[in-house]
């Protein structure tokens, strides 16, 4: 990023806040609703393939963003894009712009690995280091050059506490990772993220490997989370998105087709496929 | 395919398993109970005084006052045997000179085995070699010398039609009616008072340095120059390979050249092993010149070389195994490429690329054409580490081969060349069982 995107995320409100509309049962969050990340003809090609075909949306800070639509459409092709993950497939390339805190993600003074320290992931499959549950924990802060034991341990308990996971992990923290369960090693995937202090939280169908209590347990975690990070969910599980978000972008063959406030979508859609596709007619 | 087909073709393959495990343990045995049998042979066995004499002499080891009472018990028994050949030497004096010539060339022979069976007869002069100046130290060895001196070996070749025969004629026959008669009988009666065989338990056969090339003591300068060159093989080759399999997996631009080299790479592993002696030999030594002619290090360094292309192939196999949701994971959390292989990829990778790395580490131990040009010499003494860099050293592999086939005495130390063996068989044994326990506490600790 260039130096201006290593302010901290303070600063960012400043420009304009939008009005989304919310249900009475969800807050408004105050010094929320920035534009975080705006892409502007955005389009994703593998090779000659075009995945992502010159999307337009905005990403409104702390608040939860839901992308839905039926497999293959590009949903995670998009979600891996803003923290710069396909730079991992030499094919991949963009066109059009991503601006994550008015900077282009994909400009040439963009330094992925600061990006990737500021917009966090969790994916589908909990994959926590095989270390201990600590070392899981510490390895980003570490890597960002944190090695005083006692702030470490601080930062483990913090993470941990807010991933709610802490009760459940505290006496074994030196013990291997991938002892937990399905469910917690995803709870501790989030906590992993949240320790190197992003302000951007990515999860790619996070619950979809876990069962009906465990993404109960990751739905909620969520929503407490909801207002501190600005959080981007994909799910295939609809009401899954209509719980925890607060927008909604529905994708359909690359296309975004229909964003809007999540009760609006799901209520009352604009686009006839959209309707199609949350009643069930096709997936 | 109806059932009862497949139960029939599942049984058959479970006996054709259940066959093929057999006949590679059956395999197996003949291959190891005749090394482990002869090999124990080399520390423990029945030794005779003179072994405990050379022990004394040679490495100033035993209890000196036991042997001097033992030495004193021998000799009072083979006096009556002096005592006899002086008489008969007297005697051969008065004979007619015909009868003289005849006996004294079977006497000379019955000097050569008594010198062989109980070491140099009074009167001799001090022999130069060592091999020369005891009797048989093993008592099995010393039973064939005794019967070498009780029987006279001849050749039956009267017969053109079959193979000559060997036959045996007493010699206490031969010398009948002469003084020497009663040496015979005399000899069997009594060479265990004489040579005073004891269960021996020799473990210096392992940190002994050899005596006049291998007649005696032990085997450790070539279990030493093995150690080293190994070690200095996986010095060069272990740190070398995981670099390029880090290069070859996550750096290398998929292409032309890296293909090349890959395949390159691929053959090299599967060039004869003489040919990397003799690269080593024309490269390090005649080239570079590390050394003015065969050391450890031109040794080790085509040790290397040889072992490099199999250290690469599995630390890229172990690399490529590892999740790439680790990657991920590593790498969404803000972690650089260098940090991502250095902390989680190699980390995973490890048990891998260590079973690699020992079963390597086995192979530089035992290959033997390698070093012949470069590093071994048949015989020599354990050679200090400051010596790595200018010094040849004896080797396990070479000395086998070396003892067996070009030693002046081979079938007189057959116990040695069967102790190395085992020595070498174990060690690279306890190499590879070493890789094994390393890779399961390692895989434990990663899969908690
Ligand atoms: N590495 C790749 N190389 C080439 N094409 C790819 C690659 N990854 C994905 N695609 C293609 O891009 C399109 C979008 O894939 P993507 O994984 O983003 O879909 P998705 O919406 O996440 O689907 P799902 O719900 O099944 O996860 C698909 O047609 C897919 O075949
Ligand atoms: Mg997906």
């Amino acid at each position: 990023m260039t130096t201006d995107a290593t302010k901290t995320s303070e600063s960012v409100p400043a420009k304009k806040t939008r009005d989304i509309y919310l249900p009475p049962e969800r807050k408004v969050i105050s010094g929320g609703g920035a534009a975080h990340i705006v892409a502007k003809d955005f389009s994703i090609y593998y090779g000659e393939f075009q995945a992502v075909k010159k999307i337009n949306a905005d990403i409104l800070s702390k608040y939860v963003t839901a992308i839905i639509g039926p497999s293959g459409c590009g949903k995670s092709t998009f979600l891996r894009a803003i923290n710069r993950m396909n730079d991992l497939i030499p094919s991949c390339h963009t066109t059009g712009a991503l601006l994550f805190d008015g900077d282009d993600i994909y400009g040439k003074l963009t330094d992925e690995v600061l990006l990737r320290k500021k917009v966090g992931m969790v994916f589908q499959k909990p994959n926590p280091f095989p270390k201990s549950i600590f070392d899981n924990i510490a390895y980003g802060p570490r890597l960002h050059g944190v090695n005083d034991k006692k702030k470490l341990m601080e930062i483990v308990e913090r993470s941990l506490r807010k991933a709610a996971i802490w009760d459940e992990v505290s006496d074994r923290l030196d013990k291997n990772a991938l002892g937990l369960s399905g469910g917690q090693q995803q709870r501790l995937c989030v906590a992993r993220t949240l320790a190197v202090e992003p302000e951007v939280l990515l999860l790619d169908e996070p619950t979809s490997a876990l069962d009906p209590k465990a993404t109960a347990k990751i739905e909620d975690l969520i929503q407490e989370l909801r207002g501190s990070y600005t959080i981007m969910i994909v799910t295939h599980n609809m009401q899954q998105a209509s719980r925890v978000s607060d927008s909604t972008m529905f994708f359909y063959e690359g296309v975004l087709v229909e964003h809007a406030p999540t009760a609006q979508l799901f209520t009352n859609p604009k686009d006839p496929m959209t309707e199609d596709y949350i009643t069930g007619r096709f997936s | 395919m109806n059932i009862g087909t497949r139960k029939i073709l599942d049984r058959s393959f479970t006996a054709v398993g259940i066959g093929s495990i057999i006949v590679m343990a059956i395999a197996l045995m003949i291959v190891v109970v005749p090394i482990v049998s002869n090999g124990i042979g080399a520390v423990f066995f029945t030794g005779t005084i003179e072994h405990r004499k050379l022990l004394r002499d040679e490495f100033k080891r035993g209890n000196s006052e036991n042997l001097d009472s033992e030495v004193a018990s021998s000799e009072r028994y083979r006096a009556k045997v002096y005592d006899m050949l002086t008489g008969f030497e007297a005697e051969l004096e008065t004979m007619a000179p015909e009868k003289k010539t005849q006996y004294k060339g079977k006497y000379s022979q019955v000097r050569t085995a008594l010198q062989a069976l109980l070491g140099p007869l009074p009167g001799d002069q001090m022999p130069m070699l060592t091999r020369f100046k005891y009797g048989q130290t093993r008592w099995e060895k010393a039973e064939e010398k005794l019967h070498d001196l009780l029987y006279e070996s001849k050749w039956d070749n009267s017969n053109t039609e079959v193979m000559s025969r060997e036959y045996f004629v007493s010699r206490a026959k031969s010398f009948e009616g002469t003084s020497l008669a009663p040496l015979f009988p005399y000899l069997s009666h009594n060479v265990e008072k004489m040579l005073l065989p004891e269960f021996t338990v020799y473990w210096g056969f392992i940190t002994d340095s050899s005596v006049d090339s291998h007649f005696f003591g032990g085997i450790w300068p070539e279990i030493q120059g093995t150690f080293f060159l190994a070690m200095g093989a996986m010095l060069f080759a272990f740190p070398l390979g995981v670099v390029a399999a880090v290069y070859f997996t996550e750096y290398a631009k998929p292409g032309f050249l890296n293909s090349m080299l890959r395949s390159a790479n691929s053959t090299l592993a599967g060039v004869p092993s003489i040919v990397f002696g003799m690269f080593g030999l024309a490269f390090f030594i005649n080239t570079l010149k590390v050394s003015p002619s065969k050391s450890v290090i031109a040794g080790a360094l085509t040790l290397a070389i040889m072992i490099l292309p199999t250290i690469i192939r599995a630390a890229e196999e172990a690399i490529l195994a590892v999740p790439k949701t680790y990657r991920e994971a590593s790498l969404s959390l803000g972690s650089t490429k260098w940090n991502t292989i250095a902390t989680v990829i190699l980390p995973a990778a490890l048990p891998g690329i260590l079973t690699g790395g020992v079963i390597s580490l086995g192979r530089a131990a035992g290959e033997t054409a390698p070093i012949i040009f470069t590093a071994a010499v048949s015989v020599g003494s354990a050679i200090g580490l400051a010596d790595v860099l200018s010094s040849p050293t004896p080797a396990l592999s070479w000395n086998i081969y070396n003892l067996a086939s070009e030693h002046e005495a081979a079938a007189q130390i057959r116990h040695v060349q069967y102790g190395m063996v085992l020595a070498l068989v174990s060690i690279v044994l306890l190499l590879n069982l070493s890789a094994i326990v390393l890779r399961a506490r390692i895989s434990k600790k990663l899969k908690g």
